[in-house]
């Protein structure tokens, strides 16, 4: 499948690329852009990549492209590329900054997209306004604590399966990946990922019912789609989050439906005694 | 009371829709098994199944709370289902030039388009063997359902159609059986492979029983 080029240097293997970069200006219709990119290095990111390219526009004194990047070690979640139809690339369970294009072949030509939703509105090019995420965690994605001095350790206590469980969904660093990779824009991987990492620690239990409605609420009002169940998010997620979390967002929201719904008023009805 | 912006009937949730979907489907499911099994009776022979049919219109109180049931299950299901898909493909936004798949499978992805050729031999069966208005050659069968339906599948054309709609049903079977479980909460990781394999397996009983009788006819093993 590798194929040698015999460009060796000290990098190892060096490709030549044929690269299709979606441009778009916010409000305006965008189109793709075709460059190509000569000697990037298989030991190259593919955010590495994408910097040589903006470097050899500036060259030519072309616009570079714009693209979401901050801690390049897989763990903010900031990049967002859809490469060749796929959320982070060709590579399950890593985020664009950990692919590095070693994966790719001499020639290849590789189609770079924005995310691709409509409650994730395009900005600039190939970064796309993910402050829909934001507002869901602000709607529940929270606990409330008594602050001030550091709480006794052993106050609170959580058997080890629950913790482990807690920090499996809270692996999800929001990067949207599964939004951008569900045939549906369904936001439900990330929002069953907050609300299982808070719901079932202790901590969580007090605004276990309202977390739950609020953050679904806030969900269905940002325009994100409905789960069909297809299983594309956990594949593309680069966390690997299981459709789990969504089986348990359901029973979760099916329970604070009905304790809502029965929700005693404290008072008797007109009609009783 | 919640204090929800709107009435939950007429703009239910995202999670409620999947949850009117999976309990609609269910029962939907679950009338296909009855129907199927009582079908088998076919092979019997003509007493067993006239029998069959007599038995359950001698409940007419019964037989219309069924209906009724079903009825509206279909009614949801139907409405949820076209609600799902338009805010769905609104959601969507087009989607990526390049729409690479890696896991969704066939029957998932085909569920809008086997659902409407389902709902097109249901109306078109009804017509058939339950108002007994379309091709059975304006012929008076009264009681007898065996004679009515040995001559409805003597059609190949009606017994293809019907063939292929089974098949259809099976592949909207696999998806919805094991999405229900996934819906109502009940799988996870170590199920979910048992679950979409109990599903599987549950559309190809179904579609196979079913299928059994026009291929028999076809065949001449029932005449």
């Amino acid at each position: 499948m590798v194929k040698e080029n015999g460009n060796s240097d000290q990098h190892g293997r060096t490709l030549s690329l044929r690269l299709r970069v979606w441009r778009q200006n916010r409000g305006q219709p965008g189109h793709f852009e075709e460059h190509f990119l000569a000697a990037v290095p298989e030991t190259a990111s593919f955010l590495e990549m994408m910097d040589m390219l903006n470097e050899q526009l500036i060259r030519e004194g072309k616009d570079t492209f714009a693209f979401d990047h901050d801690c390049r070690e897989g763990i903010c979640g900031m990049c967002s590329m859809t490469i060749n139809g796929m959320p982070h690339g060709p590579l399950p369970g890593v985020t664009t900054c950990q692919l590095h294009m070693r994966n790719f072949r001499d020639g290849e030509t590789i189609t770079v997209e924005p995310w691709r939703a409509r409650a994730f509105p395009v900005l600039k090019d190939l970064a796309v306004d993910r402050s829909a995420f934001d507002k869901v965690i602000q709607s529940g994605g929270f606990i409330t604590v008594r602050t001030g001095s550091a709480p006794e350790a052993n106050h609170t206590l959580v058997p080890k399966q629950v913790a482990d469980e807690a920090m499996d969904a809270a692996e999800c660093i929001g990067c949207g990946a599964c939004v951008a990779s569900c045939k549906n824009g369904s936001a439900m991987l990330f929002v069953g990922a907050k609300i299982n990492h808070l719901n079932i620690l202790p901590q969580g239990q007090p605004e276990r019912e309202r977390r739950t409605l609020a953050m679904v609420k806030t969900m269905d009002e940002a325009g994100f789609g409905n789960c069909t169940n297809y299983g594309e998010c956990q594949a593309h997620c680069p966390k690997s989050i299981t459709l789990d979390v969504i089986a348990k967002l359901n029973r979760d929201y099916l329970r604070a439906r009905v304790k809502e719904f029965f929700s005693s008023t404290g008072k008797p009805s007109k009609g009783g005694e | 009371m919640p204090e929800s912006s709107c009435s939950p009937c007429c703009q239910p949730a995202s999670i409620g829709k999947k949850i009117i979907m999976a309990l609609t489907g269910l029962v939907l499911a679950g009338f296909v098994l009855g129907h199927m099994s009582g079908n088998l009776l076919m092979f019997k022979g003509p007493q067993a199944i006239n029998a069959y049919a007599e038995w359950l219109h001698s409940h007419p109180g019964a037989l219309w709370i069924a209906r009724f049931i079903l009825i509206l299950s279909v009614i949801g299901h139907i409405w949820t289902g076209i609600l799902l898909t338009l805010e769905n493909r609104a959601a969507r936004a087009g989607g990526p030039a390049i729409d690479a798949t890696r896991r969704a499978s066939i029957s998932s992805r085909t569920m809008p388009y086997s659902g409407i050729v389902i709902l097109a031999f249901l109306g078109f069966h009804l017509l058939h063997y339950t108002f007994r208005k379309v091709a059975l050659g304006g012929k008076d069968f009264g009681e007898d359902v065996y004679a009515m339906v040995v001559f409805g599948f003597s059609s190949p054309a009606v017994s293809v159609f019907y063939i292929v709609s089974m098949l259809l049903l099976c592949l909207h079977l696999s998806h919805g059986v094991s999405s229900v479980f996934q819906t109502l909460g009940l799988r996870n990781e170590r199920w979910r492979g048992r679950v979409d394999l109990i599903a599987t397996a549950y559309g190809w009983i179904i579609a196979l029983g079913f299928i059994s009788i026009p291929l028999a006819v076809l065949l001449g093993c029932i005449k």
